[in-house]
């Protein structure tokens, strides 16, 4: 039962992650970007008993900056006449680059893999709300803060660009 | 597990059912009282009281010719009344219809799904509904579709955070996300409404934004924008668009009334000692509580004037989200210095 | 001038806090809609209740006989020089030997149009009568989906035979 699952569940999203590069419309690419990050929660809840990361994930990836990725593109308005038509050589360049990272990922992935345990064998305990808010703010709480500072700074950059003149203003 | 599953499967088909039901009786009922606030009569010849226009509505979408506009993405075009519709309804399995009823020797919950994060579900589901209005405003591939579309999704992405706010401090005090779990601490009379007014207010303010209701109606403002992000739509798509608005209603009427209001607790059920009888009476105050708050949406409706854009983002932003983290810091402060006294 | 009391002063004055709230005006707004609520409704049911006319309403014209069946109208014109909108055609004759159970005075109309596209229903044509001749009906003025089927001839303005002289709706308004 779990296993089927499991394999459908992956089917979908490695396909819908294939979709994301080869679709000609940047529309549809993202939404089969939304799929992908849906069958990824799917992952997380089911498979981790992570449900607050599934959750989260399908909030904020999936709910919110996935629309503002539509937001461009609906205003952006691409099509094929305007997609830039790349040289050669910058092809070229763009697979083998590919190419050694898809080569340096698998290395990276299979020792990963074939480690001697899992991260977490008491899986279906860590993702739990309650569990999760006492790690975050017990052992993890400096690395936590640090973060949020880091939001902080993102946001008031985002407001400075925002505002029109930065010497008026 | 196996009777597990029936006893699930059931509870699902009928709050599916009763979801669809109290939707198409909302059509009505916005007609109703759209028609009474303005001292008209409202449909009332289809049955009595009208009770049939229902019906004779639904027929009529059906059998109405579908069309799909030439210039139109088709695929999206039709996933976009889709997308709008499972995600309005998707919403109700994790609302507490009451406590349990004894059945067989066994203790069935009223409840579909009772998971850990039942409130961040609902905001997942929600946060997804916004695809299915700019799925299709794009896909109809009309600029009025189009700006609807734009409005719709940035409205609903800036309130809910406000949304998402105001729910904060509920979960601070209740100490749980799971939406039995908080409606099972407003046993009797303890309803959270008394202690966090404000997070109502706002809760409310942002749920009507969601279900792009009026004051907040701009993705479909008649006025400038023909239609909306459903302009380009005709028969049962236009159906499903604007039937998921009434399940939404409805879902949002039962998370506020769930949330703020008790769900199904009501003063002095403690009297009542027949779980099955308290698990109906409950059913019966919780019902009265959502079709209260559906009324209140279609009362505000026809009441209040459609907001300006500008207006819309200034409430939401300048105003919703500081007064939310405001509440946020004040009901900690209260929590903190109320624990330290006992 | 001031016609009636219900006019304000408009004042483009900052809102105090209280106002900019909105949330009191908010709430009175509802209890205005709450009242209608309850109030009494003012649709007319169409086809069970009607509407009661007005003692005076001006409707479709005819062309009334007298007590023997005889037209009353001579076509003198009057009506036609006092209709305000040109509405009123005719074609006077004159009365054959025989037809005198048909129309009363030696002249009558051969033809009388009135076009009921230009009619204002003023009721003018019933003012100027001197023979008693045109009224104003308590009868509506049906719709049509041509614009040529509203000038009515003598064929629709002409009291039918037969019919008593004052009939409910052929009731001239002035009694």
């Amino acid at each position: 039962m779990n296993n089927i699952l499991f394999l459908s569940l992956s089917l979908v999203s490695i396909f819908s992650a294939i979709m994301v590069i080869f679709s000609k419309n940047p529309m549809y690419s993202i939404l089969f970007l939304v799929l992908t990050f849906f069958t990824l929660a799917g992952h997380f809840a089911i498979f981790l008993g992570a449900e607050f990361l599934a959750i989260v994930n399908i909030i904020v990836y999936a709910g919110a900056i996935m629309v503002l990725f539509l937001f461009v593109v609906m205003l952006l308005n691409l099509n094929k006449e305007s997609e830039p038509n790349t040289p050669m050589i910058s092809k070229i360049a763009a697979i083998i680059a590919g190419g050694m990272f898809l080569l340096v990922l698998f290395s990276a992935l299979t020792n990963q893999i074939y480690a001697p345990e899992p991260l977490y064998t008491k899986a279906g305990e860590i993702g739990l709300v309650k569990n999760l808010g006492k790690i975050l703010f017990d052992e993890y709480l400096i690395p936590f803060e640090i973060s949020s500072v880091l939001f902080l700074s993102a946001m008031v950059g985002a407001v400075m660009l925002g505002k029109k003149d930065l010497k008026q203003g | 597990m196996e009777i597990l599953l029936i006893d699930k499967v059931f509870l699902i088909v009928i709050v599916f059912a009763v979801s669809l039901v109290i939707a198409l009786y909302s059509t009505l009922a916005e007609r109703k009282v759209s028609a009474f606030l303005q001292d008209r009569l409202g449909p009332n010849r289809a049955g009595i009281f009208g009770l049939l226009q229902p019906v004779a509505d639904g027929v009529k979408f059906f059998f109405k010719e579908d069309i799909i506009p030439n210039h139109a993405d088709k695929a999206l075009y039709i996933l976009g009344p889709s997308i709008s519709m499972i995600t309005a309804l998707m919403t109700s399995a994790v609302i507490p219809w009451g406590s349990y009823i004894e059945f067989d020797g066994r203790q069935i919950a009223l409840q579909v799904a009772d998971i850990n994060i039942g409130i961040l579900y609902v905001f997942a589901v929600v946060s997804i509904g916004v695809y299915g209005i700019m799925i299709g405003g794009w896909g109809s591939n009309n600029k009025f579709s189009l700006l609807g579309a734009l409005r719709a999704s940035s409205q609903m992405i800036s309130y809910e955070i406000a949304m998402g706010l105001s729910i904060i401090a509920v979960v601070m005090m209740t100490g749980s996300m799971s939406l039995g779990e908080i409606v099972r601490q407003q046993h009797g009379f303890n309803w959270n409404i008394f202690y966090q007014p404000i997070g109502f207010l706002i809760f409310c303010i942002c749920a009507f934004a969601e279900c792009n209701r009026t004051p907040f109606d701009l993705p479909e403002c008649e006025a400038e924008l023909v239609g909306g992000y459903h302009t380009e739509y005709s028969s049962m798509k236009l159906g499903l668009y604007l039937f998921s608005e009434y399940i939404n209603i409805f879902i949002s009427s039962a998370i506020m009334s769930a949330m703020f209001f008790g769900g199904y607790n009501f003063p002095f059920m403690d009297l009542i000692s027949s779980p099955n009888l308290l698990a109906a009476l409950g059913l019966i105050a919780f019902f009265a509580k959502i079709l209260f708050f559906i009324f209140f949406f279609m009362w505000v409706r026809w009441t209040i004037p459609r907001f300006r854009y500008d207006q819309l983002m200034t409430l939401g932003w300048k105003y919703l989200i500081p007064l939310a983290l405001a509440n946020i810091v004040v009901t900690g402060t209260v929590m903190l210095i109320s624990s330290s006294f006992k | 001038m001031q016609l009636t009391n219900r006019s304000k002063l408009v004042v483009n004055k900052e809102l105090s806090w209280s106002e900019k709230l909105y949330l009191p005006a908010i709430f009175s707004g509802m209890m205005i809609t709450i009242k209608h609520l309850f109030r009494k409704k003012a649709t007319i049911q169409y086809p069970e209740q009607k509407r009661e006319f007005s003692k005076v309403y001006r409707g479709k014209h005819i062309l009334k006989r007298d007590e023997q069946g005889r037209e009353n109208c001579t076509a003198c014109g009057l009506c036609a020089v006092s209709c305000p909108a040109e509405a009123i055609t005719m074609v006077s004759a004159e009365r054959k030997k025989g037809e005198e159970h048909l129309y009363r005075e030696e002249k009558y109309a051969s033809s009388y149009e009135i076009n009921m596209l230009r009619c204002i229903f003023c009721g003018l044509c019933e003012e100027a009568c001197p023979k008693d001749a045109i009224y104003l009906t308590e009868e509506l003025m049906p719709a049509n989906y041509d614009r040529s089927n509203f000038i009515y001839g003598k064929d629709k303005l002409v009291q039918p035979l037969g019919t008593s002289a004052h009939p409910k709706t052929y009731k001239p308004y002035k009694k």
